[in-house]
């Protein structure tokens, strides 16, 4: 297989999500909130969801990552979304069907989903 | 393709597989199975991301989490707290010294924090063994740029304006040396990468060519269509195996996609490259041996002119260029002349790759810009000497080079600066010694290895490091005189002027320099038959304090040569003729009985 060299941009725009996952650079960051509490009440299936529709939208600037408990353990499972230069909004109680509201509308859409949403920011890092 | 979520960017180079990298990865994969996380996170093996000594070393990504010093018993818990559960692992974080929280990030890290990566811009960062992902980081752009839309000419005004200098040692304007190529009147020429990287303690070109093989495969494409060569040759060491095995798989993997061989690109333009490979003699590195060992001749120097620009391989016009040199080529066709010469000082442009080892608490390879401090590298990206004792000089350029002395520290790096000072910027091997180095010994380990490594051809290299490294023997077995001491310094100014090569001209810088810096300690050995370092073996002597003596026997017990002898409770004695001078009965007395000077 011999490549053009408008072959070479079409690999490049192949690699671009794996590239910007290395980077850790992306136009949004979804985190799911995994700790005890959240593993227990359901988060998994959440990050699952988030990870079939960042497939699903083929796009490759979304970074999905998993942190600890956000300290909010009744309201499990959590979800914090980072549209790059916004502040973060935290999304409580979800569930799938959340989850793909969420993404439409926040994530790819940059409207925030309101109804879902507990606050927007984060705590205060001293 | 599934989409991953994490990706684990696992060190796979000669430092970390032998800190058994490739065991880690096997203990991830089963543990990652074990939670069913294959199809979320996936581990990418990478080349050598620089910290080798904190190895083997993990970064995850998209987080930038850096792990360090990983063993196959982190695994379980690291999989389930940070990779289920989101919960980075603090103890396998790295710890600065003398602090006591870990970094998480690895660009917080210090050492990490004032590098500037340009040839190494991919390391840690992609598989080699993957040209998608070469490609994904803008890989080959540089050369369609310059294929498509440059002329020859204006690819070496490019490169002459970047100010970009050989990076192998010496230093010449890579654009003049490519220019002077061109124009050298034969139809057929040839381009040599040199990765006959031979220094003690020097890694950077293995590294590069570990970590992204196709950087290096670039370059040389646009050299070659710059000087108009249809063949080039990957001068590579044998020992090492690994930059071998990924060199060989990338110039595969280049040709399927139609980027080497034959009309590349469809730009009508032809370039192959192959691989030789060095049997490892040090002379090798010197353009016209590497040439004569290309040819299949014995690998010894000729005098110079003729230039191996006009009569190089086969008595055609040839350009050999170094490892770091050819990958920096790639990006500055990309990013622009301008751009590069923005970085370093007046004379010294860009960045340079140094391998930096020896008495440091972070030991590893670095790539710094040009006008960087040594003691920026020591200190700072070094993180100091170990044990935290005294710093005492620098060895800079190998066996060829010189030393930096403490007083030289803030010296700005370039090549200028380095020449003032006695040293060479060479290849990028930084040797860090401490106060317990003693520099005439130094001086005789290089000057050893380089009559080991001389060619022979030549008297004054052949003979006369011959009879310097005597003079340098007797100087630390106690058996010197004074004369000695301007005897080495003329011997060193003439092998300087008459020997044939770069190896011989260069081989009595180290003993040069450290008379010039560190003279009393040569006067210390000659004069008072003393070493101020304690490290040259004759003239230590230990004694036991018979007023200090308790008898306890614990000397006794511990020598591993019986020279010392005394009854229970009674002053003990050393044999001289026995001792070995191991300093065990130094160490293990209570009562500071034991005396050395």
């Amino acid at each position: 297989m011999k490549l053009k060299p408008e072959d070479l941009d079409k690999i490049n725009e192949k690699m671009r999500s794996v590239t910007n996952l290395r980077e850790g650079a992306g136009r949004a960051k979804i985190t799911v909130h995994m700790g005890t509490c959240g593993i227990a009440s359901g988060a998994r299936k959440i990050l699952n969801e988030f990870l079939t529709q960042v497939e699903k939208a083929n796009t490759d600037d979304v970074i999905l990552i998993t942190s600890g408990c956000a300290g909010l353990c009744s309201r499990e499972p959590m979800s914090t979304v980072e549209i790059k230069g916004e502040p973060p909004v935290k999304y409580v109680d979800l569930d799938e069907e959340k989850v793909r509201q969420i993404f439409e509308e926040h994530v790819m859409g940059g409207n925030i989903t309101s109804k879902y949403a507990l606050e927007i920011g984060s705590e205060r890092l001293s | 393709m599934g989409r991953f979520r994490t990706n684990l960017l696992l060190c796979a180079s000669t430092g970390c597989v032998s800190n058994k990298s490739l065991e880690l990865k096997e203990a991830i994969e089963i543990e990652l199975k074990k939670h069913s996380l294959q199809n979320e996170i996936k581990i990418i093996l990478t080349g050598c991301n620089g910290f080798c000594a904190n190895g083997p070393i993990m970064v995850v990504q998209p987080e930038g989490i850096f792990y360090q010093f990983l063993t196959v018993d982190d695994v379980p818990h690291l999989v389930e707290e940070h990779f289920l559960k989101g919960r980075p692992v603090e103890k396998l974080m790295y710890i600065p010294p003398k602090k006591e929280t870990p970094v998480p990030k690895m660009s917080d890290i210090e050492f990490f924090k004032k590098q500037q990566l340009i040839a190494l811009s991919n390391r840690g960062s992609i598989d080699p063994e993957n040209i998608d992902e070469y490609i994904g980081k803008d890989g080959y752009r540089a050369m369609v740029k310059a294929l498509t839309a440059m002329t020859p000419e204006e690819v070496i005004e490019e490169i002459k304006s970047s100010g970009l200098r050989g990076r192998g040692g010496a230093g010449f304007p890579t654009g003049r040396k490519w220019e002077i190529c061109k124009n050298a009147r034969e139809d057929e020429k040839f381009i040599i990468c040199n990765a006959d990287e031979g220094d003690p303690g020097a890694f950077m070109d293995r590294s590069i060519v570990e970590s992204d093989p196709h950087c290096i495969l670039e370059g040389m494409v646009i050299g070659a269509y710059a000087i108009g060569a249809s063949a080039g040759f990957v001068y590579i060491r044998d020992e090492y195996p690994l930059a071998l095995k990924r060199l060989i798989h990338a110039i595969k993997q280049a040709k399927k996609y139609g980027l080497l061989g034959k009309d590349i690109l469809s730009t009508g333009f032809t370039f192959d490259i192959s691989v030789n490979r060095g049997a490892g003699a040090f002379v090798c590195g010197e353009e016209t041996s590497l040439i004569h060992s290309l040819e299949g001749n014995t690998p010894e120097p000729r005098t110079k002119p003729p230039f191996p620009a006009f009569s190089g391989y086969r008595q055609k016009p040839t350009n050999i260029n170094n490892v770091e040199t050819w990958a920096n080529v790639p990006r500055i066709i990309q990013h622009g002349a301008k751009w590069y010469s923005e970085i370093g000082t007046e004379t010294s442009k860009g960045t340079k790759v140094f391998s930096i080892v020896g008495k440091l608490k972070n030991t590893g390879l670095v790539e710094v810009p040009m006008g960087i401090t040594m003691r920026e590298i020591v200190f700072d990206i070094g993180g100091g000497i170990l044990k935290d004792k005294k710093f005492k000089a620098v060895q800079i350029g190998g066996p060829s080079g010189g030393c930096i002395p403490d007083h030289l520290l803030d010296t700005p790096i370039d090549y200028e600066s380095l020449t003032k000072a006695g040293a060479i910027m060479g290849s990028g091997g930084l040797i860090v010694m401490d106060e317990e180095t003693c520099m005439v010994e130094v001086a005789r380990y290089f000057l050893s290895f380089v009559q080991d490594e001389s060619c022979g051809k030549c008297p004054p290299c052949r003979e006369g490091t011959k009879h310097m490294l005597n003079i340098l023997t007797e100087i630390t077995e106690g058996r010197g005189k004074e004369e000695y001491i301007d005897l080495l310094q003329n011997m060193g100014m003439l092998i300087k002027e008459t020997a044939i090569c770069g190896l011989g001209n260069t081989s009595p810088n180290p003993v040069l320099t450290t008379i010039r810096y560190f003279r009393d300690e040569y006067e210390a050995h000659i004069k008072e038959k003393r070493c101020p370092a304690r490290t040259c073996k004759t003239l230590i002597h230990y004694s036991i304090l018979e007023d200090k003596c308790t008898g306890c026997h614990l000397c006794f017990k511990n020598c591993p040569t019986q020279a010392i002898t005394g009854e229970v409770k009674k002053a003990h004695f050393i044999t001289q003729q026995k001792c070995i001078k191991c300093g065990m009965c130094f160490d293990v007395c209570r009562f500071d009985a034991v005396r050395y000077e």
